[in-house]
This record gives structure tokens, C-alpha cells and sequence, in this order.
């Protein structure tokens, strides 16, 4: 039996996760996928939201502002890239610099720092000069920033891992009962397991998990985002994450850096009804590139490398619900949508407190709490890569050209606690694959490596677990 | 720091030409870097025949035609280190190379010849919309994985452009027991050689539709099928033609790029035609020293021209080894009436009066036209041709004297001439 079962493992349960691994507790997380950060926490515009826009006195409010401060401290414990990059919200039009004056005061409000208005095409051009000549004054909200999403949840898992949390994969929950005060919950491969406590954290799936426990039922709708992603050629581009004030012609997209020099602009929003719809369409793309355009019209389509999408977890009260049910010892972190993932850090924390005082679990001796990340060979100095490639020879093997990653850091993705078992795995872990040729060297060199790191043959390797093997036979 | 005369990036059909002819040149201090684990660069996963019918007068296969290169490089004895990937050119030649054997080294040249090839354009450059499982393969890669690891990427294939790597995988495909439903090629013709048409497609009865593309692509875990769909004449997709066709693997034959990750570091200046370096015809970029040749350069349909074109690049390589100053004033060779582009780019203004071949390709199918070259709008070449498409390279081969006319010109352009 164990203390605590979370499911899911996107950025939400891995934080949980890895707070509660701060207790003496038994801690089990349950992904239905093959891998850490596959659901919405791997597909989403990667900004810490200042915390202007969440309605006061909300959840979503309150834990974006809380979670946005932790985020310095967080990722130099766990090593993942993050940069407080700053926001800034453009307006295109004289007769709405009002709506700036209202994110403003919603920011004071919610308590926000530091967050100040510019007027003028030539000021917004000395912040972002690449922004249109059309844009006349803007928000400016220093405090805002940007974090890879997946590489931040991979942390939390990993650390997690190491101070003895499980995880399981494959690991579809498909129901959950509770006797004498404990909870068993059953997976779709006949895998079950006892709890004292289970945590939903199943992203736009939350409701279903909900409604196997709860009398109070939830409904979740999956809002797709489209977005597309620019070469590093034109990073430039952007340094603020760059919105559009929410005018008549809608809700806008965003322009921003990535933590890794790219330029990200989307996300579109349209409902669908298939949780599991992560189809982009042309239309979308289309819409998410036109109107990034307008922000930044030296965008050029020519500078595409890829495109993905990713579902918004939509309740349809609007905001988050966070906490014990009604069904003792049964927790819904549920409609986490934006700003989820900022606010992740922040939501973590409380759950963590909120299940150890319930289960009065004693805090480790010896926690953990650093993590090292994978050393990135594409970043480091020619001294400590010569350093490096010296302790260890496959670290001079250049298996990604584009995104200059190297076996010794495939190697590591692939043996560390939690570690890749697929190359969208690899991927998210060590950049292999990401760059402007989007794999299409490096696939079947890094096929190898996991094949010969994992023991199995190169076509039991997938691309993201299930039936997504990438070759399916030998030649004749 | 080592000191290197001449350091050759890629030891492709590129690389090893012109480490060939800079030694016979009489330039002895060669280093060539190749990131791969034997040399013959994209030459040893193209098994098919078809290579060397221009150099050799007879059809090698890919394998063969780099070992016949290979041979003559190791007869000379010119160094070649493997498994050895350059990540930096400096503005001032500095190469930095690693390899699991030496570490990261630094390499001081006079000379540079970047000779990297060229990669596969991705499905996100054409941003085709849908599901992202697995197979989608760019057709490289799938040719790798058939030819030189020995497994099928997928039993029932489409295939998205007709360039060449796309025919011959129909091809391989098929005899590998896969079923190719059909090439689907965005443009009303081929960028393909019209020998890959027929003996890769029409010969096993692959239908190739033109004016058509992939509109989305479906399956969560593995493709499942495709949309394609017609094109106007914008190239748009009707939506009236849609249609899915089941199949459990897509292959991209949709255009190389020259891989001038490098140059860029060094400051070369690009052209946004070509992709590849601006150079003289000398092969000299704007970096003095640093030259570039084959697939880097611009994409070539026949090794055949790669090799001779590098050849020249090493002897020129040699010649500024040897303190051949270059010649700072250039003309730019303007590319009009449907010539896409031209390589040299520019022509030094000095006094050196070689033959000299100009390779060339035009924007579109023309029929009947004659291919000229004006010094000062005054036609010193011309030649008619039936036919002249984008898949084929032209080449313009000048004497002396007509490089005389050329450099002495104010003006260089190289045009077509419509009609009878
Ligand atoms: C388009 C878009 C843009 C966004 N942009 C931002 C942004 O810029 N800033 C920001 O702060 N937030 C943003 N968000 C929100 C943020 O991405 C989410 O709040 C966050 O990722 C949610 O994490 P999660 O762990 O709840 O969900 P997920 O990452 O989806 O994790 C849930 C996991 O549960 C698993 N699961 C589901 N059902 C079961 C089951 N039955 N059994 C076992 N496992 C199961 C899933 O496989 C999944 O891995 C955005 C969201 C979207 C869609
Ligand atoms: C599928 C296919 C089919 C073809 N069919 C034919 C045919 O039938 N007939 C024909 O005549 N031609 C054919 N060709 C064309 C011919 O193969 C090419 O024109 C030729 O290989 C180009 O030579 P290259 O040396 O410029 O480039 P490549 O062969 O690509 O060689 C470049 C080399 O540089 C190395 N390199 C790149 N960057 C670095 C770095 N940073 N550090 C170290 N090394 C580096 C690469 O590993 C590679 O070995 C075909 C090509 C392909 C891809």
C-alpha cells in the first residue's frame, strides 16, 4: 500500500511529486503515457505569467503570483532553463490604451510588481525593435518569463525519482474505489494499488478521474492551441514575450523567445471534443502565424521549423479547483489551464502541505532538493569541453548536428532516474532532434543508441511509446 | 593550436576532389574532417547505379564512384580524420573540430574549403498540418535506414515531392516489398531527373500526381493515412479535392538545403537562392581563403559536376596557399528572364583569362529556348535547348576568350531567350 498516488505526470504531478518527496511518505505517480510531460505540459507557450490577467481574488490569481516568484530559486535548484525575460502586453490602437490602464490595475490588484506603461511607437522600439509600426503603447511587466516546460517537468520527476518516489508508466487509471478509508485504484493493464491518499492531477482528463470518486461531478472541455515554431535565425526577433491586448478582433497570440532562441508564436483556441485531438490543422497554423504578424511583421514563413498543439484543460466555472473533494483523502488539482504552469511550483508546495499535515508524515532527514542537469555540450566553453569530452569519449560524438548534442548527452537522457525510452523522449531531454533538420540525421544514430542502451532491438524503439515504432521490420 | 595549410570540411565527393587536386596542385599540408565514420559522404547510402557516367565514362553505384575518390586521396597520402565533426570556422580561419579520439581541437588554416553537403528539408519547413507520430521520414533518412541499416520504415508508402532521393526510394521501396500508392508533386513538373521518372516510377506503375499536395496528415501513434489535395495555380490547396489515402508511412522529398551552419559562423555571405555561399569563380567567398564547393554550394543532381567543381575549388585553394592575391573588384552576375541562379555569383575584375564552366538553373519548365550569356547586354554565348526544367543543372562551359569579354564588361548577365 502506498501513502500517496498521484496521477499523471505532467508538470502538475511531477511538482507534486517532488514536494511530497520531501516527507517520509510512500509516493507512487501513475502516467498512462510512456514518459514524463506528454499531456498538455510538453505543448504550451512556456511563459511565467506576470500575473496581471487571472481575474483578483481567483485561484488561478493567486497562484500565478506566488508560483512567478518561486521560479528563480526553483530552477537553479533543479537546473532547467528559465529566463525572466520580461512581458509586455502591445496595444494597436489609441482608443484602447484604456484596456492597458485595466490589465494594469487588475496587476496591482493581484499584486503584481514593478509593471509600468509606455506610450509610443519609438518607445516600444527601443524595448523590441522589431515590433510593427503600428503598435502604440504597451504594458510592460518585468517580472514575466519563460521556462521549458518539458525540461522543467523532467526535472521535477527526476528529482522526485531520487528521493524515492516511483513511477509507473503506461499506467492507465480506469477506476478507483474506496473501502475502510482506503483507496484502490485500478489501471486498464489490470495493474491495482492501494493509498492512503490519490491526488488527480490528470490534466484534461482530470474530470474523468474526478467523476470515478466524486458525487460533485466536473467537465472539462479540451481547448486546442495551435502554434508554430521559428528557426534560431531569427531569435532575434523578439525578447519580451510579446501579447496582443484582447481587442475586437479577439483574443490575439503571442510572440516570445524560447528558452532555447527560438521564436514560439500561437496558440489559436478552438474546442474539441476528442481529448486526445492534438491534430493541427492549416487553418490554425495559418490564423497563429497571420496574427503573430501583426506583431511582428518580419516574421517569415520560409523560418518555420515545426509546428505542434496542445489542449487547455477548460472548466467550465473558469477556474482552477484545488484541493481535498469532498470524499475524504481524495484531491483534485483539476482545470489547470493557463497560467498552470506558472503557477505549478506554487500549487505544488500547498498540496505538499496539505497532504503531509492530512497524513502527518514526517519531513526526510535526507532530502535532496538539487538537481544537476544533463551538461550541454552546446553550451559550455571550448575549455570545458575539452574537459568533458576527457572523462568521457562520447561526448566528442556529434550525433545531433543542428542542435550540437552529443551521445554522452543521449547516454545520460537515457540511464538517468526517470530517463528517455523514446526519441520524442530524447528529444525533450537533450534537444536532439529539435534543431532546423527536425531529426532527420540524427533518427536513426540515436535509434541505435537507445536500442543498444535499453537492450532491445531498433524496431521495438519508438517515437513516443505505443504502437509508434519507427521502422517496423528488417529489409529482405 | 596545430597548423594546418589547407583544412577541407567534409570528406564527401566534395572534400575529396578538391584534397585531390590541391595536392596535385602541389599543395602537400592537407587535412580533411569528416564527422562520419568513413569517408564517401551521402555517396555510400545511394547504392542504386547512376553515378559517374561524365567522370568515369561508365555507371558505379554511390559506394563506388566515392571509393574510386577515396583510393586516389590515400594513394596521396593526405591526412583525413573520421568521426571528427567541425563545429566552428572563424572569420580568420580557425577550424575547431571534435572527436571522441582527440578531443576538441583548434586548427589554424590559410586556406578553408567548405565542402558540408547539404540536408533534407524538414516536414516543418513545409508545415504540413496533423498528428506528429511516427512515419513521417524525410526520404534521406528512410534510404538510410533501408540502405545502410537494413530496416523498412513502413509497408504502404506516399511520397511528398519528386525530387530525385524520393524517386529512387519509390523504387527501393517497392523492392523491398513496400507498396508506394503514389508520388505526389506540389509543382505541374519534377524537380526530379527525367531518368528517375521512368525507370524509378513509370516502370513499376507508381502513379505521380502533379499540382497536388499533403494537406494533413493523421494517426496519433504511427501515420494512418494522408490528405492530399489539388493545387491552384497559387499553389493552394481545393478543398474540394481532398482525399485520404491510407497508408502507414510518408516520405519527404521536398528539397535540400546547403548546410552553411558554418560559413555563417565565419561571416561568409549567403545567397538566398542558392543557400549556399556567394563566390567568385574562383569558388572564393567573401572571406578570403575560404572557399566552398558541392552540395554546400548549391544543390547538384549529378556527383559527377561536384566532383568537377571541387577540383577547380582545391587547385584555387592552392593557388592562394601559394600567395595568389585576390582580386577585390567583382561583377555581379545578374540572373534575368527565368534563370534562377548561377554559380560563380560574381566574377573577379582582373586580368586572368581561364575557360571557365558556369552552372545554372532556370525557375520553371521553358520550351525551346536559348540560353545566353550578355557582357554589356552583347550576347558572347548561346546555346539553344528544346527543353530546359528546374530538376536539371545547366552547364555554360567558356573559353578564354569569351571570360575575357566577360571581365572586361561593366555589366554580366545570363538570360534566356524565348521563342524560335
Ligand atoms: C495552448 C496552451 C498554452 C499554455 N500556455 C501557458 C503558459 O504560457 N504559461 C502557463 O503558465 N501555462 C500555460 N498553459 C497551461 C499549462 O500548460 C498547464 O496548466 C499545465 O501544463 C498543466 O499541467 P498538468 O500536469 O495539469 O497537465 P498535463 O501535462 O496534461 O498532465 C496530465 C497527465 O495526466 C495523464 N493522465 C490523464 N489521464 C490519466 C489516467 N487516466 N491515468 C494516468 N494518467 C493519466 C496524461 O497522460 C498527462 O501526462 C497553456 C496551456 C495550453 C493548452
Ligand atoms: C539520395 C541521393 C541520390 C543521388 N543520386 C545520384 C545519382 O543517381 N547520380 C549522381 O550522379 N548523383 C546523385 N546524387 C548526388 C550526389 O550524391 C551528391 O551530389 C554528392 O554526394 C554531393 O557531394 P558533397 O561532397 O557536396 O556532399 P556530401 O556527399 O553530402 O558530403 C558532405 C560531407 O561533409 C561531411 N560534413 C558536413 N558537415 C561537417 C562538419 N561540420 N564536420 C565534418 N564533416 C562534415 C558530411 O558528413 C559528408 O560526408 C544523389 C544524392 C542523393 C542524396
Amino acid at each position: 500500500m502506498k501513502d500517496v498516488i498521484i496521477i499523471g505526470g505532467g508538470v502538475i504531478g511531477c511538482g507534486i511529486a517532488r514536494e511530497l518527496a520531501r516527507y517520509q511518505a510512500d509516493v507512487a505517480v501513475l502516467e498512462k503515457g510512456n514518459d514524463v510531460s506528454v499531456g498538455t505540459s510538453k505543448a504550451n507557450s512556456g511563459i511565467v505569467h506576470g500575473g496581471f490577467d487571472a481575474k483578483p481574488n481567483t485561484l488561478k490569481a493567486k497562484y500565478n503570483v506566488s508560483g512567478n516568484a518561486m521560479f528563480d530559486e526553483l530552477s537553479r535548484e533543479l537546473d532547467f532553463p528559465f529566463r525572466r525575460n520580461g512581458s509586455m502586453v502591445l496595444c494597436f490602437d489609441e482608443a484602447q490604451i484604456d484596456g492597458l490602464q485595466e490589465l494594469y490595475d487588475r496587476g496591482i490588484a493581484n499584486g503584481v510588481r514593478d509593471m509600468y506603461i509606455i506610450r509610443g511607437n519609438a518607445e516600444l522600439k527601443k524595448l523590441e525593435p522589431y515590433v510593427s509600426d503600428k503598435a502604440v503603447a504597451a504594458l510592460v511587466v518585468p517580472n514575466g518569463g519563460i521556462v521549458s516546460p518539458y525540461e522543467m517537468t523532467v526535472a521535477y520527476a527526476e528529482n522526485a525519482a531520487v528521493n524515492g518516489v516511483e513511477f509507473r508508466f503506461l499506467s492507465e487509471v480506469s477506476a478507483i474505489s474506496k473501502d475502510n478509508g482506503v483507496f484502490t485504484v485500478t489501471c486498464s493493464d489490470g495493474y491495482s494499488e492501494q493509498a492512503r491518499v490519490v491526488i488527480n492531477a490528470a490534466g484534461v482528463y482530470a474530470d474523468i478521474i474526478n467523476n470515478m470518486v466524486c458525487e460533485d461531478k466536473l467537465h472539462i472541455t479540451a481547448r486546442k492551441g495551435d502554434y508554430v515554431l521559428m528557426d534560431k535565425t531569427c531569435g532575434y526577433l523578439a525578447d519580451h514575450t510579446l501579447f496582443q491586448l484582447p481587442s475586437k478582433m479577439g483574443k490575439g497570440v503571442l510572440v516570445t523567445p524560447t528558452t532555447h532562441g527560438n521564436i514560439l508564436v500561437g496558440p489559436t483556441a478552438t474546442d474539441v471534443d476528442d481529448k486526445s485531438d492534438v491534430n493541427t490543422t492549416a487553418e490554425e497554423l495559418n490564423e497563429a502565424f497571420t496574427k503573430a504578424s501583426i506583431t511582428v511583421p518580419s516574421l517569415a514563413r520560409r523560418n518555420i521549423i515545426t509546428q505542434f498543439s496542445g489542449l487547455r484543460a477548460h472548466l467550465d466555472t473558469d477556474d482552477f479547483v484545488i484541493g481535498e473533494s469532498t470524499v475524504e483523502g481524495f484531491y483534485n488539482v483539476a482545470g489547470i489551464e493557463s497560467p498552470g504552469l506558472s503557477c505549478a511550483p506554487a500549487i505544488a508546495c500547498d498540496i505538499a502541505a496539505r497532504v503531509s499535515s492530512k497524513l502527518q508524515l514526517k519531513e526526510k532527514l535526507h532530502f535532496q532538493a538539487k538537481r544537476k542537469g544533463i551538461p550541454q555540450f552546446s553550451k559550455l566553453s571550448n575549455t570545458e569541453r575539452e574537459k568533458l569530452i576527457d572523462q568521457n569519449p562520447l561526448y566528442g560524438k556529434i550525433v545531433c548536428r543542428c542542435e550540437v548534442v552529443t551521445e554522452g548527452e543521449i547516454v545520460d537522457s537515457i540511464r538517468r532516474p526517470v530517463g528517455a525510452k523514446d526519441l520524442d523522449g530524447v528529444k525533450r531531454r537533450t534537444r536532439a532532434g529539435m534543431g532546423r533538420c527536425q531529426a532527420g540525421f540524427c533518427t536513426p544514430r540515436i535509434m541505435e543508441i537507445i536500442a543498444r542502451e535499453l537492450g532491445c532491438d531498433m524496431q521495438d524503439v519508438t517515437k513516443l511509446g505505443g504502437k509508434s515504432n519507427v521502422v517496423i521490420g528488417r529489409t529482405k | 593550436m596545430i597548423k594546418v595549410n589547407l583544412v577541407i570540411v567534409g570528406g564527401g565527393p566534395a572534400g575529396l576532389a578538391a584534397a585531390k587536386s590541391a595536392y596535385d596542385a602541389g599543395e602537400r599540408d592537407i587535412l580533411i574532417l569528416e564527422r562520419e565514420a568513413e569517408l564517401g559522404g551521402i555517396l555510400n547510402q545511394c547504392i542504386h547505379n547512376g553515378f559517374g557516367l561524365h567522370t568515369f565514362k561508365e555507371e558505379l553505384t554511390g559506394p563506388e564512384y566515392a571509393s574510386r575518390y577515396i583510393d586516389e586521396v590515400v594513394k596521396r597520402g593526405i591526412t583525413y580524420k573520421l568521426n571528427a565533426t567541425v563545429i566552428d570556422v572563424s572569420n580568420n580561419k580557425t577550424v575547431t573540430y571534435v572527436s571522441a579520439q582527440d578531443g576538441l581541437v583548434q586548427v589554424q588554416a590559410k586556406a578553408v574549403i567548405l565542402a558540408c553537403g547539404c540536408r533534407e528539408r524538414p516536414r516543418g519547413a513545409i508545415n504540413i498540418a496533423g498528428m506528429r507520430g511516427a512515419g513521417v521520414f524525410s526520404a534521406g533518412t528512410a534510404q538510410k535506414l533501408v540502405n545502410i541499416d537494413g530496416y523498412l520504415p513502413g509497408k504502404e508508402v506516399v511520397i511528398l515531392g519528386s525530387g530525385d532521393i524520393g524517386l529512387i526510394m519509390a523504387r527501393r521501396m517497392t523492392f523491398e516489398g513496400a507498396h508506394v500508392q503514389a508520388v505526389v508533386e506540389l509543382m505541374p513538373f519534377s524537380s526530379g531527373l527525367n531518368r528517375n521518372i521512368v525507370q524509378c516510377l513509370n516502370d513499376f506503375d507508381i502513379p505521380l500526381y502533379f499540382s497536388h499536395t499533403v494537406v494533413n496528415i493523421k494517426g496519433r501513434e504511427r501515420v494512418e493515412g494522408v490528405v492530399i489535395a489539388q493545387v491552384d495555380d497559387r499553389l493552394q490547396p481545393i478543398k474540394e479535392t481532398e482525399r485520404f489515402i491510407p497508408c502507414d508511412t510518408l516520405l519527404l522529398s521536398v528539397g535540400l538545403l546547403p548546410e552553411n551552419e558554418l560559413a555563417k559562423n565565419a561571416e561568409v555571405q549567403l545567397s538566398p537562392t542558392t543557400g549556399g555561399a556567394v563566390v567568385d569563380e574562383n569558388l572564393m567567398t567573401n572571406v578570403e581563403g575560404v572557399f566552398e564547393c558541392g552540395n554546400v554550394l548549391h544543390v547538384h543532381d549529378l556527383v559527377d559536376f561536384v566532383s568537377a567543381e571541387s577540383e577547380n575549388a582545391g587547385v584555387r585553394a592552392a593557388d592562394y596557399i601559394n600567395g595568389v592575391t585576390p582580386c577585390r573588384e567583382k561583377t555581379v552576375i545578374s540572373c534575368t528572364n527565368g534563370v534562377r541562379y548561377c554559380v560563380p555569383t560574381v566574377l573577379n575584375r582582373d586580368e586572368v583569362y581561364a575557360p571557365q564552366s558556369f552552372k545554372m538553373r532556370v525557375a520553371n519548365v521553358f520550351k525551346k529556348v536559348e540560353l545566353a550569356v550578355l557582357a554589356d547586354g552583347v550576347k558572347v554565348y548561346g546555346r539553344k535547348r528544346p527543353v530546359v526544367a528546374p530538376g536539371e543543372m545547366e552547364n555554360i562551359n567558356l573559353t578564354a576568350e569569351q571570360m575575357k569579354m566577360l571581365k572586361q564588361a561593366k555589366s554580366v548577365e545570363i538570360t534566356l531567350i524565348k521563342g524560335e
